[in-house]
């Protein structure tokens, strides 16, 4: 939604350009783009403009479900509250960590399993289904059968490595998680690079290898800055969906061990502590997070959807 | 040929909305029927159909309970039970809760008092233990179901006299272990969860003390609370416990006693019709006794579990509520559930029952305990509570009385007035 909402930033023309005055057709061309662009604009509104204010509202109220008669206006409270609390930022920490390691081994993967799905001439179909397995199985299922795998008495991984159980120690509960993650979302990210893939003319790799080019420098000097939109943009999402880890750690280790995330803490202080001031805090901070990621990608990096900017870069 | 399409697009939208709406009709077609359906919300309990079947049967027509299975770990049904209510769901008549989430629903305007002739029919002839768990401010907002306490179980082979104390007890393993006897170790719940709270509880209620003042609103943290942490170190240090006494939970303490990988054992009742089952050789060397106490003229005092049942404040049937609990919870249900699930009655008189002597041979102990037992602190905050407490207490070795005192009379008094954040 982000990306929709800064689109225009980047794709717009010079504001020079814009004061010029519009001919009476392209005006109508104009309403008639608005008028049919805003039933889905009223949509999103009513989805996520309300939830969002309506959380920011309750984030600025002392309000426990479990004390009903205490609920009052407490300003940027919560905020201190949450800011200041150790159990927040190793949350924080924990899913900076998720986020940069999965996205990162998701990147190097995804790209590896993007170029076998472009380049397979037989049985393309099966290859490319195949891939997409991991990313069809719901999330909580295949979580389910990661703990049980790692679970000693019952599964087949928790045995290679010793004794122990891996998923009651931080270090190893947490290597988990990022691993079912990854298994998880790089066919995600695959098919995002294959779409990128898809856009890299063939006779520009094939003038490459004419001028000498060797299949590395192809694939850095020429793949790579072709593709650069569609790996931003699958960066972006896998980014944004990563900060919201929650199913697995939920199923893996249920917070347990300093492994929370800082949706899973949300929901700790949210649904089963009934504190709707703190826990709405939490969700707000959140939201700013994300929100701040997407305007880093948005305006330092210049990501967009591909083939949605006309500056050429296409 | 539009309008074969018009058709088509006619039938599918009333599919559409026969799809929608037919659930919505399969709740309510009871109701048109005329007898009003109660609907039971509770965690999954052993041939509980049958006591809801003759509760029906009994109520001959005046209205009908459907029981509504919870999931199975306590987390997950009371995350249920509360989106629920905090939506004010008409659907949910009669709560089965675990004896902790009473307060807080309680303060939350979420279950309703019993008064009159309700509240006098649930103190007629219930524990007084069992009973204190399901008031707040001095109110009933609840019915107890059933109940439970710890007891000691100990190998009489290898311990002729039961320890009254807990410094009797580690004396007592200390010496098996110098004598070369095995196994020697005390086998009990210490991680970091809900289990290490109730040892807790005992040690401080046993020792006289206080976690939390009496009318759950400040943190206290007396001198019999600074005694309990005491004994929970040296428990933790003395080399009686096994190495996996900060990561077990109940279920681990039971199958190490009974793989004989401890002499003594503190634990619910429900261990021994499994070790009757699964090691009929250790159980014919095991007794039972009270719980320790801390100190040896003072019986000691336990931890109350159990649950309770309670009226939903948005039910459309309140009154018929309250009669069915009657029914659910009374004499004859609790005799039925005792046997067949192996949970103990909060209603003294059924004690007494033939049936009892057979299925809980320990019924001796586990009734005089609970004259004299310990509900956990009443407070609406309770689940804050108990987790940051389990979080300060663990791992028990690293425990420093004095500063782990003051440390969780800090965090206690946050998390009574929900303050701070929840881990």
């Amino acid at each position: 939604m982000t990306i929709q909402q800064e689109r225009p930033a980047v794709s717009d023309k010079p504001p020079a350009r814009k004061k010029a005055v519009l001919s009476e057709g392209k005006r109508q061309e104009r309403k008639l783009g608005l008028l049919l662009c805003a039933p889905a604009a009223l949509v999103m509104v009513a989805v996520t403009a309300y939830p969002i204010l309506y959380s920011f509202w309750l984030s600025l109220q002392r309000y426990d479900l479990k004390f009903p008669d205490q609920r009052e206006f407490v300003w940027f409270e919560n905020y201190a509250t949450v800011l200041t609390n150790s159990y927040w930022w190793t949350a924080f920490g924990v899913t900076m960590l998720i986020t940069v390691v999965s996205v990162v081994v998701e990147l190097v993967l995804g790209m590896g399993l993007a170029m076998i799905m472009h380049r397979t001439i037989v049985g393309r179909g099966l290859v490319r289904t195949s891939a997409l397995i991991p990313y069809g199985i719901v999330t909580v299922v295949a979580a389910f059968s990661w703990r049980y795998a790692w679970t000693p008495g019952t599964g087949y991984l928790a045995n290679i490595f010793g004794d122990g159980a891996p998923l009651t120690e931080r270090a190893s509960a947490l290597a988990i998680v990022i691993l079912a993650e990854i298994w998880k979302t790089t066919p995600f990210m695959a098919l995002l690079l294959m779409a990128g893939l898809a856009l890299v003319p063939e006779d520009l790799l094939k003038a490459a290898s004419m001028d000498g080019a060797s299949g590395w420098q192809r694939f850095t000097k020429v793949m790579l800055p072709v593709m650069k939109p569609a790996i931003l943009v699958a960066l972006l999402f896998r980014t944004l969906d990563a900060l919201r880890v929650f199913d697995n750690i939920y199923v893996l280790t249920a917070g347990a061990n300093e492994t929370s995330s800082v949706s899973m803490i949300a929901y700790n202080n949210l649904i089963k502590g009934l504190n709707l001031g703190i826990g709405s805090t939490m969700s707000v901070l959140i939201f700013l997070t994300v929100a701040i990621i997407a305007f880093i990608f948005v305006k330092a990096f210049g990501t967009a959807a591909p083939g949605s900017s006309d500056d050429g870069r296409r | 040929m539009a309008d074969h399409y018009r058709h088509r697009a006619r039938a599918l939208a009333a599919g559409a909305a026969i799809a929608l709406l037919a659930p919505l009709a399969a709740c309510g077609s009871d109701e048109e029927s005329g007898t009003p359906v109660l609907n039971l919300y509770q965690f999954p309990v052993e041939n509980f159909q049958t006591v809801v079947d003759r509760c029906n049967q009994e109520a001959a027509g005046k209205y009908r309970i459907a029981y509504q299975v919870l999931p199975r770990q306590a987390d997950d049904q009371r995350v249920q039970m509360v989106r629920r209510l905090a939506a004010n769901d008409d659907s949910m008549d009669i709560l089965g809760m675990d004896v902790t989430w009473t307060q807080e629903f309680a303060s939350a305007n979420w279950i309703k008092e019993f008064t009159g002739e309700d509240k006098a029919e649930v103190e007629n002839g219930t524990l007084p233990g069992p009973l204190a768990s399901a008031e707040y401010e001095n109110k009933l907002y609840a019915a107890p179901n059933n109940t439970n306490v710890q007891l000691l179980w100990y190998r009489k082979d290898l311990v002729p006299t039961p320890p009254k104390t807990w410094d009797e007890m580690i004396q007592q393993s200390l010496e098996l272990k110098q004598q070369g006897k095995n196994p020697y170790q005390i086998v009990t719940m210490g991680a970091q969860y809900e289990g290490l709270v109730v040892l807790f509880n005992s040690l401080v209620a046993s020792a006289g003390g206080h976690v939390v003042s009496d009318d759950g609103k400040t943190a206290v943290m007396d001198a019999g609370a600074v005694k309990a942490l005491e004994v929970l170190k040296k428990l933790a240090t003395s080399g009686v416990t096994t190495p996996s006494f900060s990561n077990a939970v109940e279920d681990d303490v039971r199958l190490a006693y009974q793989t004989d990988g401890g002499a003594f054992q503190l634990n619910w009742p429900f261990v021994y019709p499994s070790m009757q089952k699964d090691a009929p050789d250790i159980a014919e060397k095991t007794a039972w006794a009270r719980y320790p106490g801390i100190d040896a003229n003072t019986p000691s005092v336990t931890t109350i579990g159990g649950s309770n049942m309670a009226v939903s404040s948005y039910s459309k049937h309140p009154d018929l509520a309250f009669q069915a609990i009657r029914c659910l919870r009374g004499p004859d249900s609790q005799e039925y559930l005792a046997v067949n699930a192996g949970q103990p009655p909060s209603i003294e008189a059924v004690y007494d029952r033939p049936d009892m002597a057979k299925a809980y041979p320990m019924k001796d102990a586990l009734l005089d305990e609970l004259k004299n037992a310990a509900p956990r602190p009443r407070t609406p905050a309770y689940q804050n509570l108990s987790t940051v407490v389990a979080a300060e207490l663990s791992p028990p070795s690293q425990i420093d009385p004095q500063r782990t005192a003051a440390s969780l009379k800090k965090s206690i008094q946050d998390a009574l007035e929900s303050k701070g954040v929840l881990p």
